[in-house]
């Protein structure tokens, strides 16, 4: 099902433009072969407002102190597409460096519809790529600038053994310069039932809040240091007890972010 | 009564004073890429399209040039005349030359996909057409984002009889916007992040700025309603100085391109903006400039002191220095980010010292299309506090607020043209309301009178669109028989331009005159940008008094909340680009075609009383 979605809005978003014919201007035809003339149009008309593009942004690309277990942490996206339609590939993860291995990896491929002037509506799968337990989840979100230039980010997931967990995320700029900037940043999970196969507890899950202050040397390129505290909630602390697993920690850290 | 100086044409291009950097002046230095001012005239033109190297102030880059110089030669045409012009394309792309502001047969005007299909690579296209006209014009690719890197030039029409304008020595001026990143590039940029080549943003400094001067209160008010609505009032240029070094005839600020005068003479400058996308204000601080021609024709004279052009628009001035000194030509950013200079002397290697950039304006409730209501903006953002808001509810313009002076407005059950507070008609706004359209200017007004945005409070005279008067009286004086109400419409986090919400590439059908009507065409710029508006083939009569003198341009700059009327003769039948002509904005799909019809009757009934009829399919 989520295949068809999926492949449906590919097909949707990739589609060639088509122009009715009827009522197009056509005077030039009489001067000039009409094929020619039909395929200027075509491009002339492409080129304004048809045009396709690729973003691809490492939003953080950092290593976190996390208490003497350090991690390094991606959270990568990327979309390519017109104005409306795009396909959005989202991907988060942790490498630590204590262990050697990854922690926790996951990717979303969606399709995204514009639906308001600042909001996309997405909708897709996300594989997590966990080292003891893989699922795969539907997701349906919400991505977009809210007002007072929040960047926010939420979606609801499904997984295949049905458990259904949410997340949302939220960030800010300010600016202290033209180029110095402190980026507040806020990450909530919540579950609405206990999994115990992936530590959650019903309820708020966990949380991370951070602030970045990042040096714009380019806007594509900007070197950053923060703080980032994350803790658990409710039954998640009781599993991640159990599994011998922090519940708390506060990170230096030091990344950089990047767009294209 | 015209004594043209050949003489002063022929130094024009060499003056210039010693380069920063090198040893040899600029001339020489760059001598493969700038055309002297004899330019090329007669009736027979050739000219090669191609790729050459450049040197921008120093810095070598590629650029797409005509007979290889920035800015293409001047063409320098006899009214009267019928003209040949053989144009090569040694590019690996199509190109094509547009004669802007050109009365033309509209398979001559040069616009790949509605008036030919383009010049191909290795082809030779021939253009011959009368000249119908005398002015100052310009030419240029209407061929992707060729323009941007310099495919751009002067075009001075001498008239059949005598010239009101007595002057004893010209130049052409060439206003232009270079940079060295590749085109397709920025406008990439623009569309992944709009707002990321302003660096003149508000910063948290400025806030504590704001803080002494007006308090806490007002401070956070001011910006709560900007931060609300996610506009910034700093947006006003998308590409800024931080990306263009501006360019006075091809030479940058380094490079001091100089014109030559002798004291007591009239001097007369043909300026022409053939920037990609950069509004300019110009002055010649020390000199008063008498404007006696705007957009190529006459204009009654008036005297000034700056005046802002909008991307394509011409005027031509009498400027007449008396003191032994160098002045300085100024073409500063509307954003004030950088500036085009270049000199004035009475000898060849005086270099005028430029004046400082001035402090960037901010954009005003005004801007945002809260019209007379507006007042001051942190009266506004504190009391009334009006706002569209088409972001979270997809609500067509939800008035968010229940301020004293508007009282509650659903738009679902709003009187279209109803009164609000200040006096002003709501503008109807049957546009699609989508996510191509972010807001929409709720109380837009008549800003003729202004100078437009950063010149309202210089303390010198500056000109206005209200205070030009054509010298001939208007060759139609027909009252419109109909009128078309047109928007200026954006989305502008997702760097979409539109006419009526709908970009280009989703049109269907192209906006029908008839032939021979007279027809008024209302623009109304729902955008917080002003706009240079293009029609190709006839000139817009704009509507700036009751009378028959009404100063006609083929380009005119709508201001952010402003509505915009201009009259129209269709006596031109064929197809025409219409657009806005910021490069950037057409690419993104602010551009239609007009249809100028013999048989447009049962075209016109279907579309009666609108321009709103372009469908919507919502694909990308």
């Amino acid at each position: 099902m989520a295949r068809l979605i999926t492949s449906a809005a590919l097909a949707l978003a990739l589609s060639a433009p088509a122009f009715a014919q009827e009522g197009q201007w056509s005077a030039a035809d009489e001067y000039y072969d009409t094929v020619e003339m039909d395929e200027a149009r075509r491009q002339l008309q492409h080129e304004g407002g048809g045009t396709r593009h690729l973003f691809l942004q490492a939003d953080r690309l950092e290593y976190q102190s996390n208490d003497g277990a350090p991690l390094l942490v991606w959270d990568a996206q990327g979309w390519y597409g017109g104005d409306l339609n795009r396909i959005w590939v989202k991907t988060e993860g942790e490498h630590s460096l204590a262990e050697d291995s990854i922690e926790g990896f996951e990717v979303e491929a969606l399709y995204s519809r514009a639906i308001t002037p600042y909001f996309d509506l997405q909708a897709g799968l996300r594989q997590d790529f966990d080292p003891d337990f893989e699922t795969t989840y539907a997701v349906v979100g919400l991505q977009g600038l809210a007002p007072y230039w929040f960047e926010v980010d939420g979606a609801v997931y499904l997984s295949d053994l049905g458990d259904l967990t949410a997340g949302f995320e939220a960030e800010y700029e300010l600016l202290l310069t033209q180029r110095l900037v402190l980026q507040p940043r806020a990450e909530l999970s919540f579950s609405a039932q206990d999994v115990p196969e992936l530590g959650l507890g019903a309820g708020l899950s966990s949380a991370e809040a951070g602030a970045r202050l990042r040096y714009e040397i380019d806007r594509q390129f900007a070197p950053y240091i923060g703080v980032s505290w994350q803790e658990k909630f409710g039954k998640t602390v009781d599993f991640a007890q159990l599994e011998g697993e922090d519940t708390h920690s506060v990170s230096f850290v030091l990344g950089v972010r990047l767009w294209y | 009564m015209t004594r043209i100086d050949r003489r002063g044409f022929l130094t024009a291009g060499a003056a210039s004073g010693l380069a920063a950097s090198g040893l040899l002046p600029a001339w020489a230095r760059s001598q493969s890429v700038i055309a002297p001012q004899s330019g090329l005239s007669g009736t027979e033109f050739d000219l090669t399209i191609g790729r050459s190297p450049v040197r921008i102030d120093g810095r070598p880059g590629r650029a797409i040039t005509i007979n290889g110089t920035i800015p293409a030669p001047l063409l320098r045409w006899r009214e009267g005349d019928d003209i040949t012009l053989r144009v090569t394309n040694t590019l690996d792309a199509d190109t094509s030359i547009h004669w802007h502001g050109i009365l033309i047969p509209f398979h001559m005007d040069g616009v790949p996909g509605v008036s030919f299909p383009g010049i191909r690579p290795g082809e030779t296209f021939t253009y011959r057409f009368p000249v119908r006209q005398a002015g100052t014009y310009w030419y240029h690719s209407h061929s992707g984002l060729q323009e941007q890197l310099g495919h751009y030039g002067p075009i001075v029409i001498d008239p059949a009889g005598s010239d009101p304008v007595a002057y004893d020595r010209e130049y052409v001026i060439v206003l232009s916007d270079w940079t060295f990143m590749d085109p397709h590039r920025l406008f990439d940029e623009l569309k992944k992040s709009a707002d990321s080549l302003n660096y003149q943003k508000r910063t948290f400094a400025d806030f504590l700025a704001d803080v002494r001067e007006e308090g806490l209160g007002d401070a956070i008010a001011q910006r709560d309603m900007w931060a609300r609505m996610r506009m910034m009032r700093t947006d006003i240029s998308d590409v800024t100085g931080a990306t263009y070094t501006y360019l006075i005839n091809g030479h940058g600020p380094q490079d001091n391109w100089t014109a030559l005068f002798s004291r007591g003479e009239r001097v007369r400058l043909r300026i022409i903006n053939a920037s990609a996308m950069s509004l300019l204000n110009f002055r010649i601080p020390g000199l008063a400039m008498t404007v006696v021609q705007a957009d190529g024709l006459n204009v009654q004279p008036v005297e000034t002191d700056e005046f802002q052009m909008g991307v394509a628009e011409t005027y031509d001035v009498i400027v007449e220095p008396t003191e032994d000194r160098a002045y300085a030509i100024v073409a500063e950013a509307i954003d004030r980010s950088g500036m085009g200079v270049a000199t004035l002397a009475p000898r060849l290697g005086m270099r005028a010292e430029a004046p400082p950039l001035r402090e960037r304006p901010l954009l005003t409730m005004t801007d945002m299309g809260m019209g007379g209501h507006a007042g001051h903006d942190s009266a506004m953002a504190a009391g009334a506090g009006m706002a569209m808001d088409h972001g979270s509810n997809g609500n067509h313009a939800a008035m968010e607020h229940d301020g004293p002076a508007l009282g509650t407005m659903n738009h679902d059950s709003m009187d279209h043209g109803a009164m609000v507070g200040g006096g002003a008609a709501m503008v109807e706004h049957n546009h699609p309301q989508w996510p191509g359209v972010a807001n929409v200017a709720m109380a837009p007004i008549s800003r003729l009178d202004e100078p437009g945005i950063g010149l309202e409070d210089v303390p010198h005279r500056t000109l206005s669109y209200s205070q030009l008067r054509s010298l001939d009286p208007n060759p139609d004086s027909r009252a419109p028989g109909r009128e078309i109400e047109l928007h200026l419409t954006s989305n502008m986090e997702r760097y979409m331009w539109s006419f009526d919400g709908v970009r280009f590439s989703e049109v269907v059908e192209p906006i029908v005159f008839r032939q021979d009507e007279r027809l008024r065409l209302t623009m109304v710029n729902d955008t917080m940008m002003p706009h240079p508006i293009h029609l190709h083939g006839m000139f817009f009569d704009v509507v700036n008094h009751e009378g028959d003198h009404l100063p006609r341009k083929h380009t005119i700059i709508v201001k952010p909340g402003e509505r915009l009327s201009v009259d129209i003769t269709a006596n031109e039948v064929g197809d025409w680009a219409f657009h806005c002509h910021l490069l950037y904005h057409m690419h993104a799909g602010m551009m239609q075609v007009v249809s100028v019809r013999a048989d447009a009757e049962s075209h016109l009934n279907a579309h009666a009383h609108s321009g709103h009829h372009a469908h919507m399919t919502g694909r990308d």
